[in-house]
């Protein structure tokens, strides 16, 4: 008994049987196609995010003011005032591993021109946090260092700002936006930039020299954030400890005491991101294999139905000198037959439905290929598996009985 | 004298049914020669079933010698014993066992499925031969349900003569067949033994077995009796002398 002549045999027997062989698969159908469109949408998903978020800048890294103790009191973040300007004087200098810093105050409030006005933040920066952040200007200049030392009333706004605050046809620049009852000029525009990962407008903004937002708005010395690019996003880690590093120094912060401040970095996001993703794919994934199994199950029970019908079959194989190793063959290679042809139904099927998934949720589309090849390798497990006890039943029949059986 | 193709001396088969141990055969001496066509009669639980199980190497006896065309199958194991059956051995059944939805050509080729020196050519060929043989050239392609009782049976004894076997074993081959049809099979077997097959046919009913050249009867799990028919039916001559049914013809 050669391995045509099986596969032959297991073919002609499934033919015999379409409908059921169809109904058959139909478990693995659905448990292959659900796993295969689970792990792409999630694996496409997690894309996206990462995506999104490398808009953001992935080697950037931002430091907010953290605890502060005064006398056993945990004091809370927004009280703190740890940050200065000599810190970023510090960074600039010291760290080798970053290439831009920025200091950042902001503030909430109206911003007017004329009879519009929108509620917006404006945020106080240095130059370098447009590289930092991935802004690009759309249309005029970025503030020059005499504008930032001189405390100069102007701004670069973002799209939605202008959209709310300005008539349509009206050239932003040069124009005037007051902001907390500053009149700001207008000397730059930003490029859009939509939404970010977590659905931010982050054409929302309006930007301002530091140093105005700082003295002229807030009135405070310190500085509410600051953010900085690492070298690479592979460098990001070593930019965190030599950022932790200096700013311990500057705090004068002595050994075993705590960090007044917090160092994230964007890639430590995406991780966060990602892992939640990839916990969810795997959950998804988990429920998926769970139908696959249950599609093995299928499996087994028809072939068992199948052995008992066909006892009278098996005796006449027998009878005719198959051995019981050649009956057993026939009934495995049906049942692999099953799977493997309910596996590659089920994968052209979930990869249709990620594709269809991917075109809804205007995400990337994504094959993953190894959850394919996974996929593939299972089904072939599961049809040797679930296939294996009905297949020794009916190769361990006594011919004379089964020849014999009505 | 021609060759035994069979060859049992004391041949005995006990069955274990809870404490009770039934002694289906009880000591059988035969011998099959070539070219023998030999009824194997007998009421039911004379033996004869047990007999045509152990003949067909289906089974092994208990007790006893069975030699089939030189080989002592009590030697063997189960896939050797397989393999007997498939090089040695052809089988038919009172109710034909053709695999449903499976063209007579595909039925016939099933016996050399199991013969891995047989290539597919060669297998197609083979099978065509045997079915030309018994008068269903035209049919090859027919499904079981297409054929009539009796074309079914000529199917399965087609299947029997394509691994060309030392022996045919016929197990109350005409018993769901009516009387015309039945001659016409007897027919066809007598026209195969001419040729030189040598056949066992297992039957309970004696003018089947007058169409045989032996008679051997089983009672009680022995030899009751053996004779030669003296006075042997002729198959041909006896579907002449039918009267024609006008409600069977086509």
């Amino acid at each position: 008994m050669n391995y045509i002549n099986l596969t032959k045999i297991a073919t002609t027997a499934l033919k015999r049987n379409k409908f059921r062989a169809i109904l058959t698969m139909l478990g693995i159908i659905i448990g292959v196609g659900s796993v295969i469109a689970m792990l792409s949408i999630g694996e496409s998903s997690k894309q996206s995010i990462r995506e999104e978020m490398s808009d953001m800048g992935t080697n950037m890294i931002f430091v907010m003011p953290g605890q502060q103790r005064r006398g056993g009191v945990m004091m809370g973040n927004s009280n703190t005032k740890t940050l200065t300007l000599n810190d970023i004087e510090a960074l600039r200098k010291e760290a080798k591993n970053i290439t831009e810093v920025s200091p950042q105050v902001s503030t909430s409030g109206q911003a007017v021109n004329g009879n519009n006005n929108w509620p917006t933040t404006i945020y106080g920066v240095d130059v370098s946090y447009l590289d930092i952040r991935k802004y690009e200007l759309e249309d005029g200049r970025v503030f020059t260092d005499k504008e930032i030392k001189s405390l100069a009333k102007v701004c670069i706004v973002g799209q939605t700002v202008i959209e709310n605050v300005f008539n349509e046809n009206v050239d932003p620049i040069g124009q005037t936006i007051r902001f907390g009852g500053i009149p700001l000029k207008v000397i730059g525009v930003l490029k859009e930039k939509g939404e970010n990962g977590m659905g931010m407008d982050q054409d929302d903004m309006i930007l301002a020299p530091y140093t105005s937002v700082q003295r002229r708005m807030l009135a405070i010395t310190h500085i509410q954030s600051i953010y900085a690019s690492a070298v690479s996003e592979e460098q990001s880690d070593a930019a965190i400890g030599e950022i932790e590093t200096i700013l311990r120094q500057q705090h004068k912060l002595k050994e075993g005491d705590e960090d007044d401040f917090q160092v994230r970095s964007q890639a430590e996001m995406v991780e966060m991101v990602s892992t939640v993703t990839d916990m969810l794919t795997l959950l998804l994934g988990a429920v998926a294999g769970i139908s696959l199994l249950v599609g093995g199950i299928g499996i087994m029970n028809i072939m068992f139905v199948s052995v008992t019908e066909r006892t009278k079959e098996i005796g006449l194989r027998m009878s005719v000198g198959g051995r019981g190793f050649d009956i057993m063959m026939q009934f495995l290679f049906e049942a692999v037959m099953l799977s493997i042809l309910g596996g590659i139904i089920g994968i052209l099927f979930g990869t249709a439905l990620s594709y269809l998934a991917s075109f809804a949720l205007n995400m990337p589309f994504v094959v993953d290929t190894q959850a394919v090849g996974l996929s593939f390798l299972v089904c072939s497990v599961i049809g040797i598996f679930f296939g294996w006890y009905p297949a020794r039943k009916a190769a361990n029949l006594d011919p004379i009985d089964a020849v014999r059986h009505e | 004298m021609s060759k035994a193709i069979i060859k049992v001396s004391d041949l005995r088969k006990d069955y274990h049914v809870g404490e009770m141990t039934v002694h289906a055969l009880r000591g059988v001496d035969m011998e099959i020669h070539e070219g023998d066509f030999a009824a194997i009669m007998g009421a039911s639980g004379s033996g004869k079933s047990t007999m045509l199980n152990i003949l067909g190497c289906l089974d092994k006896p208990s007790y006893g010698e069975y030699q089939l065309d030189g080989v002592n199958m009590g030697t063997m194991n189960k896939n050797q014993l397989a393999g007997l059956r498939n090089n040695k051995l052809g089988f038919i059944f009172q109710s034909y066992n053709l695999l449903p939805r499976t063209t007579a050509l595909e039925n016939v080729e099933l016996p050399l499925f199991y013969n891995s020196k047989v290539r597919t050519k060669e297998r197609k060929e083979r099978a065509k031969h045997a079915l030309e043989q018994v008068g269903l050239a035209d049919r090859m392609d027919h499904m079981p349900n297409q054929l009539s009782g009796g074309q079914q049976q000529r199917v399965a004894i087609a299947r029997s003569l394509v691994n060309d076997p030392v022996v045919i074993l016929a197990d109350e081959a005409t018993g769901n067949l009516d009387t015309r049809t039945s001659y016409e099979i007897m027919e066809l077997f007598q026209r195969l033994n001419d040729n030189g097959k040598t056949i066992v046919f297992v039957t309970h009913e004696p003018d089947i077995a007058r169409f045989m050249k032996r008679n051997i009867v089983f009672r009680d799990g022995r030899i009751q009796k053996e004779s030669l028919v003296t006075d042997r039916f002729n198959a041909t001559q006896l579907i002449e002398a039918l009267p024609v049914e006008e409600d069977y013809e086509s």
